[in-house]
């Protein structure tokens, strides 16, 4: 999907990352339009949580620039929805599921809840998990639910907002393959009927296949995108780890690529 | 001597006649209100210990101002502040470390036995502070508990939605602009209220009685925060109340009622809960 100037929500331009002294990646080049579904692949501690935590607006870049919405991004966007990679809920965690929800509604605001706002909160959360097809799980306790039901509920807490861009880190973590790909058709679908960009870290590319419409790759302080005709070849990937990686394609249309565990760890 | 009779109206406006009585009351009342409060958002960010701790630091501090001849709640809330803005500042991992805490505590101890022992005074002050001492408890105390409790349960109010956000979702919260410093800075400054009031009911080796095990039944109990916070209080208060009454025809100490009272119905539900739960296997 290549996309017109106006319809660009984020934009980096030479954009460098990093903490500290240590850089994680410099000098990138990328941009999201509306309603577009992008993977975020590479190896872990590459950086591409970073590159989250720039567009919220809770790291700034070392340098270059970026943009989101047009503006220098900035913490509390109601823009976008977030899901991060893990969080602390454990199995005594003994709140009702649609309250994590309702909690992107009105999480940030002062003061108590008045009985109509509460009403007219716990409608709109129900909504948002009408639309990831977990309205069954609105009572259920938070403890009690399995890690692709929690996932579909912090899906909901996202879009419960109504946001234009959606960053999920690793949601497909802890997940088997099955579930794997019905989050991802979840996503998919979600994304299209509400119009809503994506932005999703995974490990595997596979799962993503049936949806993505670009990939950025983060690898060795380097970010390259593109389509996944463009990207997934054996110069490009061979060009970004620094080392000959070869990528097969199965009957399928599923991809291995070998060869990027020991470049990675080279680095 | 005080005789039970079964009309417990009766009893209960016999009992009020006596000024300690009624101070301890209207003291019990609203120290088990808010710390049934606090301890809701206590036990959902799992900093139990951290409370217990904090109560700790506050008795080296409530017995060095016995020492210096103040008012031992100025010491305990200097000193449970204090340590609580540290912990806060050290980050929510920090609150969480179990070692460091009981160590950090146990020297807090020792240091309130060094003041209270260079004090010279009666040993009732060191055992008041311990065991709590309701029974002692003036008008004056009334009034500066009051006013603690009302600011405390105020904050409360004001903070909710981000306490509870920051509590279940801290990463989410963070993004949405709430700051998480901010937030466990204000929350422990919190704890630190509500602990130097229920000092004066419980003490500080028994904080946990009002501060915690009401909260963790409650949140066994209930499904949304308010109805947590509401079954909190209400346990916190029946116990601190059934402790004074039962208190009024023995001689033993309220604190012994109040965490008895506590214990049963924490091992009540607990039982019920493992009773249901194999029932359904």
């Amino acid at each position: 999907m290549s996309a017109a100037k106006a319809d660009i929500i984020v934009q980096a331009t030479g954009l460098s990352a990093g903490y500290g002294k240590r850089s994680l990646w410099h000098d990138a080049d990328f941009a999201v339009a509306k309603g577009e579904f992008v993977g975020l692949l590479g190896p872990n501690g590459a950086g591409k949580s970073t590159l989250f935590k720039l567009l919220l607006g809770l790291n700034r870049p070392r340098a270059g620039e970026l943009r989101v919405f047009g503006q220098t991004p900035r913490r509390g966007n109601p823009h976008i929805g977030y899901v991060p990679q893990r969080r602390p809920i454990d199995d005594e965690m003994r709140i009702a599921a649609i309250e994590l929800v309702r909690l992107g509604l009105c999480g940030t605001r002062w003061g108590f809840d008045t009985p109509k706002a509460v009403h007219r909160e716990r409608k709109q959360a129900l909504q948002a998990l009408a639309a990831v097809d977990a309205e069954s799980l609105a009572e259920r306790l938070l403890g009690e639910l399995s890690g692709g039901e929690l996932q579909r509920i912090f899906l909901a807490q996202a879009l419960v907002g109504k946001p234009d861009l959606l960053l999920l880190d690793e949601p497909l973590a802890n997940l088997d393959i099955k579930r794997e790909t019905e989050l991802v058709q979840l996503v998919g679908q979600v994304a299209r009927s509400q119009h809503v960009a994506v932005m999703l870290i995974a490990h595997d590319i596979n799962p993503l296949l049936p949806v993505v419409d670009r990939l950025i790759y983060v690898v060795n302080g380097h970010v390259a995108t593109g389509t996944l005709e463009e990207v997934v070849t054996n110069e490009r990937l061979s060009a970004l780890y620094d080392a000959p990686v070869e990528v097969l394609r199965d009957s399928r249309g599923r991809i291995a690529v070998l060869g990027t565990e020991e470049a990675a760890h080279h680095e | 001597m005080n005789s039970f009779s079964v009309n417990v109206w009766a009893d209960f406006q016999a009992m009020l006649q006596y000024d300690f009585m009624r101070h301890a009351f209207e003291a019990g009342t609203i120290v088990a209100v808010v710390a049934g409060v606090v301890g809701y958002f206590v036990v959902l960010r799992r900093l139990s210990f951290a409370a217990h701790a904090l109560s700790h630091v506050g008795f080296a501090g409530a017995a060095g101002a016995v020492l210096l001849g103040l008012n031992p709640l100025v010491g305990l809330v200097a000193f449970t502040a204090g340590g609580g803005i540290s912990m806060a500042t050290l980050g929510r991992r920090a609150a969480t470390r179990d070692v460091q805490i009981g160590t950090v505590l146990a020297f807090m101890l020792g240091l309130g036995v060094l003041f209270i022992s260079l004090y010279k005074g009666y040993a009732t002050e060191a055992y008041s502070l311990l065991f709590g001492e309701i029974l002692g408890i003036s008008s004056g105390d009334v009034v500066t508990t009051l006013i603690a409790g009302l600011l405390t349960l105020i904050a409360v109010a004001v903070l909710y939605r981000r306490l509870l956000f920051t509590s279940l979702d801290e990463d989410v919260a963070e993004a949405k602009g709430v700051s998480i410093l901010g937030m466990n800075i204000l929350f422990m400054l919190l704890i630190a209220l509500a602990t130097s009031i229920a000092v004066q009911v419980v003490g500080v080796l028994l904080i946990f009685a009002l501060m915690v095990t009401p909260a963790a039944v409650a949140e066994r109990l209930s499904r949304r925060p308010l109805q947590g916070i509401v079954t909190s209080v209400a346990i916190a208060l029946g116990v601190t109340w059934l402790g004074l009454f039962i208190s009024y025809y023995q001689p033993y100490p309220v604190s012994f009622f109040i965490t008895s009272a506590v214990f049963v119905i924490y091992l009540i539900v607990r039982l019920s809960a493992w009773l249901q739960h194999r029932a359904h296997v």
